[in-house]
């Protein structure tokens, strides 16, 4: 039936199209057709018409109902007097309109307000057309439209709301909707005047977490200055007074896991700019000062990468840790290759001559690029947040700064551990001589093992340009850091690099709060300066034979 | 891998004996060393103050304060050279100690401001108004008097590194740790600097100084004489630094640096021998720091940048270490170049300086001492 009905309509729209030829054919379907001219009818209709106009829309079921809807609610809605099509405006009254069309959703230019007749509303039509848009919204078939809808609506509770809350609860599947709509019905409850509701409402709302819920409870023990409560019942306050600190306690437990991840998202990052440098100079033993050079070109080949493709900013960013690897990757090795090689075993003279290179790249960089910082973008899947209840929220970009520090940590792991290039660097690194008796290429895996350290550094680039300026001076501000952590957990010890630096993320967020950033900062650095008399050799020392040759 | 210092005796050996050629008496270096400070103490005020302005042998007011940089900035490069290059401890942390001297003589000049600040405060600094502060703070109090800069200047230097080195050395944290945690505490105290509530000016830290002792801080005179003082004071430092390396004393720390776990069991008290030296240094490094500031005319945390370590280790890498004398040339040439490029050409010049730190490094690793040396033995 459905397909005759729609095939119908294809042969119709076929027809039109070979009789006027006009008839726009850019991908309609007989859905926004019919949504179209639903909609086409709100432009003479009387208020009232366009309540059941809105009515009709809604049932539709079309994706943009919602927009169309809320802007027709804020006075945003217009048509063009020139061939009456509908549009919406991205402000109100704001002149020339910035159009969005109403089916795509997408911006269609803008244009001088005088050319658009407003589709007006009164105030009895947009008490109806918020309901509609509630009953639309709390029927959409996406849970989060719905949570927001409650959470919406739950700021203004009258009559009608309720009933349709309830109605809704009856039929409701997704748990966190379901709580969120208790939640909403159990404030609306709290107004009533019956006592056992209200000290069930209050029972339902001791288990959410969120700030609006609390407050609203905490009005209920409020002494006013007469000393009288503002609430009369005994009975409700003290309930009142029990969950309210249920809810202050859930919601420090959360704000402590808040604070623990900022302080791994902190590490994570700390780990990340240091598992490079636990390599070049943990494994080999160079001091390299260009280290943070290499995170500067990673940095800055994300740059590039996203101007080569302006088109796909989001897959710029995963095509840039490749890139990024194979840039700072060699230019470590021919670092390694022309001055680094004739220097091992004089760790302090390394220091120099890369701090030399990190001059010379630094200035390459300000030849090249200009010494402007240079802006890169952030992709939209890494944007926004996770929400997980009311009380906590996680930053998608801090999320995954945290995976990818695990993940690159895990993939070097693997590398060191189960690879014959990783088999070799361990060898060198612990016997050099011996290791040369044995076969091994040791100049081959020096060059390799130092073109590792730098693409990690560089991929840590990649990361780096999504939370700082991309500019000449990235490496220098990450330097010093990155040497700390890797001092802090032992030198030449991977697993202390990433227990070091999650250490000093967590440490540092902890106290900030106190302190304030810098002061946390000092107290970190003062704490790492006396932990290094306690344990000379950092958190996991390095010990037998190769460990007194360090 | 394996050690770095003890695998290249053949270098220790013969800066050992350049050190040793010197014995009681007078080595060549050090005696043309001597020579040419003189040469300056004595030029510089004819230069001028003698020729006429019009001449084109006048020195300006900006050549002096520049020649004073330098020779501060050799007498840092002294200071590290003596525990880097005789007793192998290589500190990246000697910008504070000469920022510390540079803040106490500092505190003094903003006292000596009086009532000609901007707010015409009689006791308080401009800052202070400016950030609302009641009283002096306890830390400010007696520098009003010269004295109290001077033995501040020697003081909070010393004290830090006595209470620094005295943790470090009896940890025995050595190597390339020492070298991150004098790094992490010159980092640290350049945080601290830059926060308004540390009452040290925060991030503009302080300038607009009127006078010293009295002497009129914008004449060309005082001027002059800071730079024959600081001359004095090089040699001085110069001196005694040598009359250290060159004694007893001076033996143990080079043992200690080729060979320290060997010069410890066979007696010696080694942290000790270290903590001294780290000591001695880091005054040496705040009376530059102190010399510096009136002559400059400002001093802000940026001087603590770790930055600034790694330069000064970089003057003493490329004059050649182990020497002395070498250390301040290297302060000198490097910081002239420095000078010259960034006028003549700003946009190349940090390839200059990049390329020559390589370029000492891998075919000068005795640095220009070491190649004049090596001539004059050729002939």
């Amino acid at each position: 039936m459905r397909l005759l009905r729609s095939g119908g309509q294809l042969l119709f729209m076929l027809l039109l199209t070979l009789v006027g030829g006009v008839v726009p054919v850019s991908a309609q379907s007989p859905a926004d057709t019919t949504f179209l001219s639903i909609l086409g009818e709100m432009r003479e209709a009387s208020y009232s018409d366009k309540a059941t106009i809105a009515e009709r829309l809604s049932q539709t079921g079309h994706p943009s109902v919602r927009a169309v809807l809320t802007a027709l609610l804020e006075d945003r809605l217009y048509f063009r007097n020139s061939d009456q099509k509908i549009f919406i405006a991205k402000m109100a009254d704001v002149d020339p309109l910035s159009l969005i069309d109403p089916l795509t959703l997408k911006a269609a230019g803008s244009a001088p307000a005088d050319g658009f007749t407003l589709i007006g509303t009164n105030n009895g039509l947009r008490s109806t057309l918020r309901e509609t848009v509630a009953h639309f919204s709390l029927s959409s078939p996406d849970a989060s439209v719905r949570l927001d809808a409650v959470q919406e609506m739950a700021k203004s509770l009258d009559e009608p709301t309720v009933a349709l809350l309830r109605q809704r609860l009856a039929v409701e599947t997704n748990s966190s909707v379901k709580k969120g709509i208790s939640t909403a019905l159990a404030l609306a409850a709290l107004d009533g005047s019956d006592q056992k509701a209200r000290l069930d409402a209050i029972a339902t709302l001791s288990q959410s977490v969120s700030q609006d819920v609390r407050n609203r409870l905490a009005l209920l023990i409020d002494k006013s200055a007469d000393g009288t409560y503002a609430e009369s019942d005994e009975k409700v306050r003290s309930a009142a007074a029990a969950a309210v600190a249920t809810i202050d306690h859930w919601r420090s437990f959360y704000s402590g896991i808040e604070t623990l991840f900022f302080g791994l998202s902190l590490g994570s990052v700390l780990v990340l700019i240091a598992i490079g440098l636990a390599i070049t100079f943990g494994v080999m033993g160079v001091i390299n000062m260009a280290h943070g050079e290499m995170m500067m070109l990673g940095a800055y080949t994300t740059y590039v990468v996203q101007m080569v493709m302006p088109e796909h900013i989001g897959i710029s960013i995963l095509a840039a840790i490749p890139a990024a690897f194979i840039v700072a990757g060699l230019a470590g090795v021919v670092m390694e290759r022309t001055i680094i090689r004739f220097l091992y075993g004089r760790p302090l003279e390394t220091l120099l001559a890369t701090f030399g290179v990190s001059l010379i790249l630094q200035q390459a960089v300000r030849s090249i690029f200009s010494a402007n910082n240079r802006s890169v973008v952030t992709p939209d899947w890494m944007s926004g947040s996770l929400r997980l209840n009311d009380a906590l929220t996680i930053t998608y970009n801090r999320l995954y700064i945290v995976i990818f520090t695990l993940l690159v940590f895990s993939l070097i792991l693997l590398v060191l551990k189960r690879t014959r290039l990783g088999l070799d660097i361990r060898a060198v690194s612990q016997n050099r001589t011996m290791a040369k008796a044995m076969g091994i290429r040791t100049e081959w895996v020096d060059a390799m093992t130092f073109g590792l350290g730098s693409g990690i550094a560089g991929v840590a680039g990649v990361a780096l340009s999504q939370l700082t300026n991309v500019g000449p001076n990235l490496g220098q501000s990450y330097i010093i850091d990155s040497f700390l952590v890797v001092v802090f957990g032992g030198v030449g010890n991977l697993w202390g690099s990433l227990i070091g630096g999650m250490s000093m993320g967590i440490v540092n967020n902890l106290l900030e709060p106190f302190t304030g950033a810098v002061l946390a900062k000092i107290f970190v650095l003062i704490g790492i300066i006396l932990f290094i008399q306690v344990r000379p050799r950092g958190l996991f020392p390095q010990t037998g034979r190769a460990a007194d040759d360090k | 891998m394996s050690s770095g210092d003890e695998q290249e005796p053949g270098l220790w050996q013969r800066t050992t004996l350049v050190a040793r050629g010197g014995g009681g008496r007078f080595d060549r270096g050090a005696i043309w060393f001597l020579a040419v400070l003189a040469a300056v103490a004595f030029a510089v005020p004819v230069l001028n103050q003698v020729v006429p302005v019009s001449s084109a042998f006048h020195l300006s007011p900006f050549g002096i304060t520049l020649i004073g940089k330098y020779l501060c900035y050799g007498m840092l490069a002294l200071a590290v050279d003596l525990i880097w290059g005789y007793c192998g401890i290589l500190s990246l942390g000697h910008a504070a100690f000469f920022s510390l001297g540079g803040y106490a003589m500092g505190m003094y000049l903003m006292r000596q401001i009086g009532t000609r600040g901007v707010y015409g405060d009689p006791i308080l600094p401009d800052f202070m108004v400016f950030l609302n502060y009641k009283s002096l703070p306890w830390f400010w109090h007696g520098f009003n008097h010269f004295s109290m800069a001077l033995l501040m200047m020697v003081l909070a230097p010393g004290l830090l590194a006595l209470v620094f080195g005295w943790f470090a050395f009896r940890s025995r944290v050595t190597g390339v740790y020492l070298s991150i945690i004098t790094q992490a505490l010159t980092y640290a105290l350049m945080l601290a600097f830059f926060r308004n509530d540390m009452g040290l000016g925060g991030n503009n830290g302080f300038t607009d100084f009127k006078d010293i002792l009295g002497f009129d801080l914008h004449s060309d005179l005082t001027h002059v004489v800071l730079l024959v003082v600081t001359i004095v004071m090089l040699a001085a430092s110069y001196l005694a630094c040598r009359a250290i390396v060159i004694s007893r004393a001076g033996r143990v720390v080079l043992a200690v640096r080729d060979a320290e776990s060997r010069t410890r069991f066979l007696g010696y008290p080694v942290e000790s021998y270290k903590l001294w030296l780290f000591v001695f240094s880091a005054i040496i490094a705040g009376i530059a720091g102190a010399l510096y500031v009136p002559q400059i005319g400002i001093i802000n945390p940026s001087e603590f940048s770790p930055i600034n370590s790694i330069e000064a280790v970089i003057w003493v890498a490329v004059g050649g270490r182990g020497t002395l004398y070498g250390a301040i040339a290297g302060a000198i040439v490097v910081n002239y170049a420095k000078t010259y490029l960034t006028g003549a050409f700003p946009e190349i010049w940090l390839y200059a300086l990049g390329a020559l730190f390589v370029l000492v490094t891998l075919f000068l690793p005795r640095g220009i001492i070491g190649l004049v040396s090596a001539r004059g033995k050729e002939k």
